[in-house]
């Protein structure tokens, strides 16, 4: 102790602590402070990037999500539309048909018509020429029979009654 | 094997080492001359750890027997009824008296004492010198390295900081190693001791004695042979301001944990008599706190010097081709140790810094709840 008491030195000691207060005065000022600032920044900047890259990320999935649903809408309405256009097809179609049916049905109905009406008229028509013909016919007999005997006029005026009867 | 063989190899040169040194007694015939090269060699180690008034950088003796010193001579200043300035040349190391204004002045031991023309020295009753002391405030050898040291500091970590403003804050070059060091210091020292909210305020002090301590340390293993960190006003300064930085720093749980230790705990009739003692005690521990730092920087810098001193110094007692390099090999791994106690060192000091303006500069009363629990 004595010998550490000894060795001491006022004068190193003034001057040791003068030296040091004074480097520490200008190494706070040029250099720690500086320092620790610019450490500091840097480590903000990188903890703000980082945070930055995390909003980008979650931004993206958003924007994923987004377009994921989108895409989905998209198919779900283009399915909807396919589905729409298909009954509407289907509906033309059918309704065509049935309205085809009803058109056919309707000219065939109108055919029938004429065909029956053509039949009418083809049979009136045959009428019409049996019976001129059998009045040609009975003319010519008649004419024929007239001249002879009157009892054949009496039969075919029968004849003929019975023939209007039939008809 | 190998450790035996070692082991064989050591006793071996061991035993030649003691024959050759007896040889050598025989041939000199007589003690005297060996035990004159051990107090050389004691003066020398001696003269080496304390701080001087030059700044020496070899000596040699003559053929005569005229020591012959190389080094170069600092101011002295002395406060002696005025201030007084001239260069050490003047004491031509101790060997002759110094005149200066009319008064007298000798180096005796690396001190300035005032004597008469003769250069007397008055021994008192044990040895002690009588002779009056002037103030000494020269510009001796340590504090040339102090400045030296300090400027370096300063250069090195000012480049570091420019080149942050220059480079976008990113280091470059050298200061990729020096930021790691720096960026230690914040987030394993000051950090976790002192705590998140303040650590700031005692980064300057933290970074400054670091890097001053590690580098007058390193200092004192170059050939210049500098012991500024093994002297004890310098650790003294060191250890004072980091006291006084944790007094003033102080708040007001830590006084109040000083003078009522036990807080509320107990009625304060009981706590009387208890705190006769506890509180002296804690008191006492506020000094012995940086009192512990001043010696241990000051004991492990000095007995690192004198063991690789001792080391060397055993060459030119063994003077025989086993004893050099074998003092030399250990001398360089004592010096690899001493490498890594520089740093140890400056590492501690800064720790236990930290440690105490911890302790000084906490806030929450559950923190010393904490603590005594722990306990």
């Amino acid at each position: 102790m004595e010998k550490l008491l000894s060795d001491f030195s006022l004068g190193l000691f003034v001057w040791m602590t003068v030296l040091f207060l004074i480097l520490l005065g200008l190494l706070r000022k040029f250099a720690w402070g500086p320092i620790l600032n610019a450490v500091n920044d840097r480590e903000e900047g990188i903890r703000s990037a980082l945070a930055a890259a995390e909003d980008a990320k979650r931004e993206m999935q958003n924007v994923t999500a987004d377009s994921e649903r989108l895409l989905k809408e998209a198919r779900a309405e283009r399915e909807s539309m396919l589905k729409e256009a298909r009954e509407i097809k289907e509906k033309i179609v059918s309704d065509a048909r049935d309205l085809a049916k009803v058109e056919g049905d309707k000219m065939i109905k109108q055919a029938q018509l004429t065909i029956e009406s053509e039949k009418k008229a083809a049979v009136a028509d045959i009428k019409n020429q049996v019976a001129e013909l059998s009045v040609a016919i009975a003319e010519k007999v008649l004419k024929e029979k007239l001249s002879e005997n009157k009892k054949q006029l009496e039969l075919v005026d029968s004849l003929l009654g019975d023939i209007k009867m039939n008809a | 094997m190998r450790n035996t063989l070692l082991s064989k190899f050591l006793i071996v040169s061991a035993l030649l080492m003691s024959f050759t040194s007896f040889a050598k007694d025989a041939k000199e015939a007589g003690e005297a001359p060996e035990k004159d090269k051990k107090t050389e060699i004691k003066e020398y180690i001696e003269h080496h750890l304390k701080d001087s008034h030059s700044f020496s950088l070899f000596s040699y003796t003559k053929d005569n027997g005229e020591h012959v010193y190389v080094d170069i001579p600092l101011p002295v200043i002395i406060w002696d009824e005025g201030l007084k300035v001239f260069s050490s040349s003047k004491f031509h190391h101790g060997e002759t008296v110094a005149e200066v204004d009319g008064s007298y002045y000798k180096l005796y031991h690396n001190k300035i004492y005032e004597t008469n023309a003769d250069g007397e020295i008055r021994y008192g009753d044990d040895h002690k010198v009588m002779n009056d002391k002037p103030l000494d405030l020269s510009i001796t050898k340590n504090v040339v390295m102090i400045f030296i040291t300090g400027l370096l500091i300063l250069w090195m970590f000012s480049s570091l900081a420019r080149s942050y403003a220059k480079n976008n804050n990113m280091p470059k070059g050298i200061w990729r190693f020096m930021e790691p060091i720096v960026l230690y210091i914040r987030d394993e020292i000051a950090r976790p001791n002192i705590g998140e909210k303040r650590y700031r305020k005692y980064m300057p002090f933290l970074l400054t004695i670091f890097f001053f301590i590690w580098f007058l340390n390193i200092f004192g293993l170059t050939p210049l042979g500098v012991n500024v960190t093994g002297n004890i006003a310098i650790t003294f300064a060191l250890a004072l301001m980091t006291f006084l930085i944790t007094s003033f720093t102080g708040t007001k749980t830590y006084w109040k944990h000083l003078f009522d230790p036990l807080g509320d705990t107990m009625p304060w009739i009981a706590k009387i008599p208890l705190y006769i003692i506890l509180v002296p005690i804690e008191l006492l521990g506020t000094i012995v706190k940086p009192f512990s730092l001043l010696i241990r920087l000051y004991a492990n810098m000095t007995a690192g010097h004198i063991v690789l001193m001792s080391l060397i110094g055993l060459m030119f007692i063994f003077k025989s081709w086993i004893g050099s390099p074998l003092s030399f090999a250990l001398a360089f791994a004592i010096s690899l140790i001493e490498v890594l106690v520089a740093l140890l060192q400056a590492y501690i000091f800064t720790m236990l810094s930290a440690l105490y303006f911890g302790f000084a500069s906490e806030e929450h009363h559950e923190e010393h709840e904490g603590e005594i629990a722990h306990l």
